[in-house]
């Protein structure tokens, strides 16, 4: 299936992965995401746009047990929704950006866990584009499965 | 405050749902019912406010009371709104607009979740923020709460026990909205609404009015012999690093809310502390922030909340009694109403008029606390 951004700017691919686009301001260093011109903190225009850490540590999460209203395009159904995991992961540059979780279920989150950036297709569109987002998955996770998935091969 | 500003009416919509009632009825009766308390009449007032998110227009509720031609703002300031229609007004005295204002809020939302809206752009947001599922308020107050109770050991037991309080003081108020008392076993078995908050401890939209007549604290006694004196009424913003519902990021560094902002100036300008506070009503939007507000605006100390609810220091009989009428939990929250609500029943217990829920011992002074999107806070403090 084609693959289409949910929004352009957000991230892009480096290095057959992918990496959030954040900015950081000229003048004190401050990074915002998404990306704007103007710093939040100490107002100077003209940031400079830097793609952000593909990894760093959960700093609080939940779960949506309950279908969002729109402008929500998931599934949203009562049959076809299934609850997703939110949460704020802080990276090296001095920000914590807020994403979906892979994991949804509480027993297997925790904060301060290491957690990796990867794109989640989240609701095929009318064209038929699988409609990709920004997400955060346990790093111990992908471990195990990998690992999992070596011993099986030998 | 340079001229000392006195509430002398209160009026109360009872919150809840009212098939029927439009907003602006409502805000209607509130005024009327203020005004009667007053001893004065519409055509007296020289200046009014009003707030609400779902009405278009606030001030169509003039041709309801008259249309005198007085000088009348419209204010949204979200969950803050309430106060700042009080601030608006004493300001306005301050300002030598006149010396009789009245301050109207009132909202009639739909059922469920607040929704943010269809075009995010109107708050600032990309609309990939609310179709990828992240523009929720309630996964912004479950994410800060479980934060605050990881940094400061904070369990379980302690929402809870919030939550069976406020429905428990809800239970006494004839105003209440839910007036059935709620076992723990009963909230902890409500369905998860977004970890670690479930449904009984939140707080849901609703729909009611209140409004305030307020005048010159010299010339109070003309109108009643039980002025409430505004001793302080602050309205702050957060500051960069405040953590915020609807943030795409925040910062790696922490400063305090809005709340701690505006509560600090508040004692100021009141000239007291925490410590002398006897009855407070703070936003309880949920289990967790009556917990943080409590910290926030000085009846304890980070972590503390954990002892205090267990002994029910913030019950009606408590050394700190919080939400007395059952808060926003058992009242619901009409956005435009709410901070008024507040300010009604701090009020109420100064005059020692709570009836069921009035706190047994005197109250001298009390105070109240909104916080809400994007970042905003205001705070009361009322004596007698």
């Amino acid at each position: 299936m084609p693959e289409k951004p949910i929004a352009e700017g957000l991230y892009r691919i480096e290095d057959g992965a992918p990496r959030l686009i954040g900015s950081r301001c000229v003048e004190c260093g401050e990074v915002s995401f998404p990306s704007q011109d103007a710093c939040p903190s100490c107002t100077t225009r003209g940031a400079e746009e830097i793609p952000l850490s593909r990894r760093g540590t959960l700093w609080t999460w939940t779960v949506q047990h309950f279908p969002p209203p729109p402008p929500y395009i998931g599934p949203s159904d009562r049959e076809r929704f299934e609850p997703y995991g939110v949460g704020y992961v802080e990276l090296a540059e001095g920000v914590r950006v807020e994403g979906r979780l892979t994991e949804s279920d509480p027993a297997k989150l925790s904060i301060g866990m290491e957690m990796e950036l990867v794109l989640l297709p989240f609701i095929r569109d009318a064209e038929g584009n699988d409609r990709m987002t920004f997400a955060f998955r346990p790093v111990a996770a992908a471990r195990q499965r990998r690992e999992i998935l070596e011993e099986t091969r030998r | 405050m340079s001229t000392e500003i006195a509430i002398i009416g209160i009026g109360l919509y009872p919150f809840g749902r009212h098939e029927g009632v439009n907003a602006i009825q409502m805000g209607v009766v509130a005024a009327n019912q203020a005004l009667a308390d007053a001893g004065v009449d519409w055509k007296d007032v020289h200046f009014a406010c009003a707030g609400s998110l779902e009405v278009t227009q606030p001030d169509s509720i003039i041709k309801f009371l008259g249309l005198t031609g007085i000088p009348f703002t419209s204010i949204f300031n979200g969950c803050a709104t309430g106060g700042s229609l009080l601030l608006n007004a004493s300001s306005s005295i301050t300002a030598g607009m006149g010396e009789l204002g009245v301050a109207i809020g009132f909202d009639k939302h739909p059922k469920g979740a607040f929704s943010v809206g269809d075009d995010l752009a109107g708050l600032g947001l990309g609309q990939w923020y609310g179709e990828t599922g992240l523009a929720l308020n309630p996964q912004f107050f479950a994410m800060k709460t479980r934060r605050y109770m990881y940094d400061h050991g904070i369990t379980s037991d302690s929402l809870t026990r919030v939550a069976v309080k406020n429905f428990e003081n809800g239970s006494r108020n004839p105003n209440a909205w839910r007036r059935k008392a709620l076992s723990a076993e009963a909230i902890d078995s409500s369905p998860m609404v977004c970890d670690p908050l479930r449904q009984y401890h939140f707080c849901s939209p609703s729909e009611g009015a209140a409004a305030m007549v307020i005048c010159p604290a010299r010339i109070a006694h003309r109108y009643t012999s039980h002025p409430i004196l505004l001793s302080a009424d602050v309205f702050r913003t957060r500051l960069y690093g405040s953590f915020e519902t609807l943030s795409p990021s925040k910062p790696a560094t922490d400063v305090p809310g809005p709340t701690v902002q505006a509560s600090r100036m508040a004692y100021e300008v009141a000239g007291i502390g925490p410590e002398d506070i006897d009855v407070a009503q703070v936003q309880d939007t949920e289990a967790g922030h009556e917990i943080m507000h409590m910290a926030e605006n000085g009846f304890c100390k980070d972590g503390e909340q954990e002892a205090l609810l267990r002994e029910g220091a913030t019950r009606i009989d408590g050394r700190i009694p919080i939400n007395t009428d059952g808060g926003l939990m058992a009242n619901g929250e009409p956005i435009g109403a709410s901070g008024l609500r507040q300010i009604y029943e701090v009020c109420l217990q100064l005059r020692g008029a709570a009836g069921d829920h009035q706190v047994p011992r005197e109250v001298k002074t009390g105070y109240t606390q909104v916080y809400g999107f994007p970042g905003v806070s205001c705070v009361t403090v009322l004596s007698r």
